[in-house]
């Protein structure tokens, strides 16, 4: 007698904690030839705007942290990405029909870039600051700070590392991101955020939704609470009604999309500037 | 001297008292007509305004497409100073299509080096014809000669020495990276500092290798259409700069226009907004700098009599048309009813009138239609149910003006608390707790700017890295400075002008 699978279905991830969705909205992910592998939850407009609230919630703590700190945390990330990459190998595997060598590549990678951008939690300050030599008697300088709450949209492929790739360099600052998952993919972020919530990362820092993009869209672009959108997902419909989400609160919008996910050109400091905001602070010299 | 706004004065009122012994709360400096200084006018007769401004289009003067003009006034006087060309779709274009040739054929093949020398030149000739421009903004806008001749124009050839070094320097702006011209530039300036935004956005832009097609203010094109002259003077390679002059539509078909590779805009937050609504979709690139409602923060430990000059200079200065302004005060309860005292008895002492006089402190409002606005808002907080404190001043019978005047009992939820009055009048309100002081600060769609008055060093830092704002000064305000960048958070804007940060919005990098 052959044994029954038990089947799981796959949760948003939201400040820390794994609900289903609000509307109780299920999708069935299906591997490239068709079957069915599990069912994920399809997120909602109120799961989104809790995600916000979530978020919001974070940043105070995750951008108070010191670099040194928030650096291990991501390090730690990488630790347990590495710890439990042959789970995703599989999961993007069965997910995308890809080889196992070829999703290995896109894990071991995913695990790389963690590594890469945890050391620039201390380092991105020195290098974009500046002190500013005006010309009166005063002392001045230029820092950059994390913007707030950044909503990610993930590319379809690569589902994991583009994933990856784009969260670091917004929390690496203190921004806490709202993930908007690979529409064609879902799982494998699905799994990366059970790895995300054992690896310290304070719950709210990064929130995975999964669902349909093109719904959720209208209302990341309108949110009053949002200060940046990071899109990798470069949706020819989707990115402008993004774009024109700027006129309601002047959001700052980034495009990323055209990106070549498994170059090294990714691992690039100046993609943290999208989600900063620079600081100047001026003091008279004298007595 | 708290009044209605209804009942404001326009007369010198010299303060007198009936009662033998005045409580001592209520006694007031009484400076009669001593304050009174003579006259003493800055030349303007030897500066000549041409009767008709035209369009400055591939490095010549050119008349509108449109065939229409505008008048341009002085606020100060309501005195007909000049017509400006209104600059109509078809104008656009053929400004557009002259600072894309120059882009192609000139200026992008151009060494930095080589680039750094124009500039340098343009600043030269500004030093030099600095009194001259000066007088003549103060003409077209409303502003004391003291600020333009001491602030806006020293900046002006300041801007263009700072970023006319950096065109041959940029690789090294940008370490890892390989910088290059985003291609022709779309520009839109404000009436609050007409020559001096001009100079903010065409130097970097320049030393980047992009060319520039500006539209100055409707109410402030005369120093725009001088500092063209300048470019000629300079021999500017025609095309490098375009300067088109009108009003919103102007401005409109500009940032509508397909061959616009950047925009770059400084204004109203609402005006912003539509810039960033027409630009989504597009691949043009945009920085905003947009309004502010600054919170300027006074501790019981600050340095008061530093401090009320830094408030003073930091709502009054150019009018309160300013967008970093620091137009709310939190005082620290311990302090409220000295600093009220003081900030009433200082406003008292600030001359208002002929801005072409060198001992004016307060010049016009730059239009009717400002000055409007302001009596509006004013008149919101009256009514709300804040008090109005204002100067008792005679005002010349023509022109705008606006005596400097703050408000007290002014609570969140009044208009005046929030949106921008850009003009004289400053809201006062009290908090007990660095916390809630940081807090309300930051309670606002604002972050442009902020300001801090305390003689503790710790709680600088704290309130600097608490407050949400782009620029925050400590125990000083409204400083500006080429290699400071300036610019916002939130619904102030983003980008930075000013400083190397300021060149990463002319560059594309790979």
């Amino acid at each position: 007698m052959s044994r029954l699978d038990v089947k799981k279905t796959y949760k948003l991830f939201i400040g820390g904690k794994f609900p289903r969705s609000e509307s109780g909205r299920y999708l069935p992910a299906k591997s490239a030839k068709g079957e069915l592998l599990d069912n994920y939850a399809h997120a909602s407009r109120k799961d989104f705007r809790e995600a916000v609230v979530a978020a919001r919630a974070a940043v105070g703590g995750w951008g108070k942290a010191s670099a040194y700190n928030r650096g291990q945390i991501l390090y730690r990330t990488a630790e347990m990405l590495q710890n439990r990459a042959g789970e995703l190998v599989a999961e993007i595997a069965r997910s995308t029909n890809v080889s196992s060598a070829k999703a290995r590549q896109e894990v071991t990678l995913a695990v790389d870039r963690l590594v890469h951008f945890a050391g620039w939690t201390d380092k991105y300050s020195q290098v974009f600051s500046s002190v500013n030599p005006v010309a009166s008697s005063h002392f001045n300088f230029t820092t950059p700070e994390p913007t707030g709450v950044v909503i990610v949209l993930a590319p379809d492929e690569p589902s994991l590392l583009a994933l990856v790739s784009l969260v670091a360099p917004v929390i690496l600052s203190g921004n806490a991101a709202i993930v908007i998952a690979s529409e064609k993919f879902p799982l494998p972020a699905a799994t990366f955020a059970e790895i995300l919530a054992t690896s310290d990362l304070p719950g709210g820092v990064v929130n995975i939704l999964t669902g349909k993009r093109a719904e959720l869209v209208p209302h990341i672009a309108t949110h009053m609470d949002v200060n940046a959108i990071v899109d990798g997902a470069g949706d020819a419909e989707i990115s402008p009604k993004l774009q024109a989400g700027v006129a309601t609160n002047l959001k700052r919008y980034a495009d990323h999309s055209s990106a070549d996910w498994f170059s090294a050109k990714v691992e690039d400091p100046y993609r943290i500037l999208d989600t900063v905001e620079y600081k100047t602070a001026w003091h008279p010299i004298g007595i | 001297m708290k009044t209605k706004l209804s009942k404001i004065s326009t007369k010198r009122v010299v303060a007198t008292s009936t009662h033998a012994v005045v409580p001592l709360k209520d006694r007031k400096l009484n400076f009669g007509n001593k304050w009174d200084f003579a006259p003493a006018p800055e030349d303007s007769k030897s500066y000549v305004i041409a009767s008709q401004h035209e369009l400055f289009i591939n490095g010549k003067f050119v008349a509108p497409s449109s065939g229409k003009y505008f008048e341009s006034i002085n606020p100060a006087t309501e005195q007909k100073l000049t017509t400006i060309a209104a600059a109509n779709a078809a104008d656009v274009d053929s400004a557009v299509k002259s600072a894309r040739k120059a882009y192609d054929k000139v200026w992008s093949k151009m060494p930095g080096r080589e680039r750094g020398k124009y500039l340098y030149r343009i600043a030269r000739i500004i030093q030099e014809k600095a009194r001259e421009l000066a007088v003549l903004e103060t003409m077209d806008g409303g502003k004391t000669i003291k600020e333009s001749r001491d602030v806006d124009l020293p900046l002006v050839a300041a801007h263009f020495f700072y970023y006319a070094g950096w065109a041959d320097k940029l690789k090294y702006a940008f370490p890892g990276k390989t910088p290059s011209p985003l291609g022709v530039v779309g520009q839109i300036i404000p009436w609050n500092f007409p020559l001096l935004m001009a100079a903010w956005k065409i130097a970097p832009a320049l030393a980047c290798g992009n060319t520039v097609v500006l539209k100055p203010a409707e109410t402030t094109s005369i120093t725009a259409l001088r500092l063209a002259q300048i470019f000629q003077e300079a021999e500017l390679p025609e095309g490098v700069v375009n300067i088109i002059t009108g009003a919103g539509e102007t401005g409109a078909a500009l940032v509508n226009h397909p061959d616009i590779n950047k925009l770059a805009f400084t204004g109203s937050t609402e005006v912003g907004k539509r810039i960033a609504q027409s630009v989504a979709g597009t691949k043009k690139k945009l920085t905003l700098e947009l309004g502010g409602k600054a919170a300027n923060i006074l501790f019981e430990d600050a340095p008061l009599d530093q401090a009320i000059e830094g408030v003073i200079n930091g709502i009054y200065f150019n009018q309160g048309h300013v967008c970093c302004a620091g137009s709310r005060l939190f005082v620290q309860e311990g302090i409220y009813s000295t600093v009220v005292k003081k900030l009433r008895d200082r406003i008292q002492t600030l001359r208002v009138g002929n801005p072409l006089d060198k001992n004016t402190d307060i010049g016009a409002i730059n239009s009717s239609a400002q000055l409007q606005k302001i009596r509006e808002l004013v008149q919101s907080g009256v009514d709300e149910g804040a008090e109005l404190t204002q100067t008792q001043c005679a005002l010349p019978a023509k022109g705008f003006w606006f005596p400097p005047a703050f408000l007290t009992g002014v609570t969140h939820a009044h208009r005046v608390a929030s949106e921008e009055i850009f003009g004289p009048v400053l809201s006062v309100m009290t908090f007990r707790t660095p916390e809630e002081a940081f807090e309300r600060a930051n309670n606002i769609p604002y972050g442009l700017s902020a300001g801090v008055w305390t003689d503790k060093g710790s709680k600088i830092f704290k309130m600097v890295n608490k407050l949400r704002a782009g620029v925050i000064w400590a125990n000083t305000y409204n400083k500006f400075d080429p290699t400071s960048p300036f610019g916002g958070y939130k619904e102030s804007g983003f980008g930075r002008e000013g400083g190397l940060q300021g060149l990463g919005a002319y560059c594309r990098l790979d």
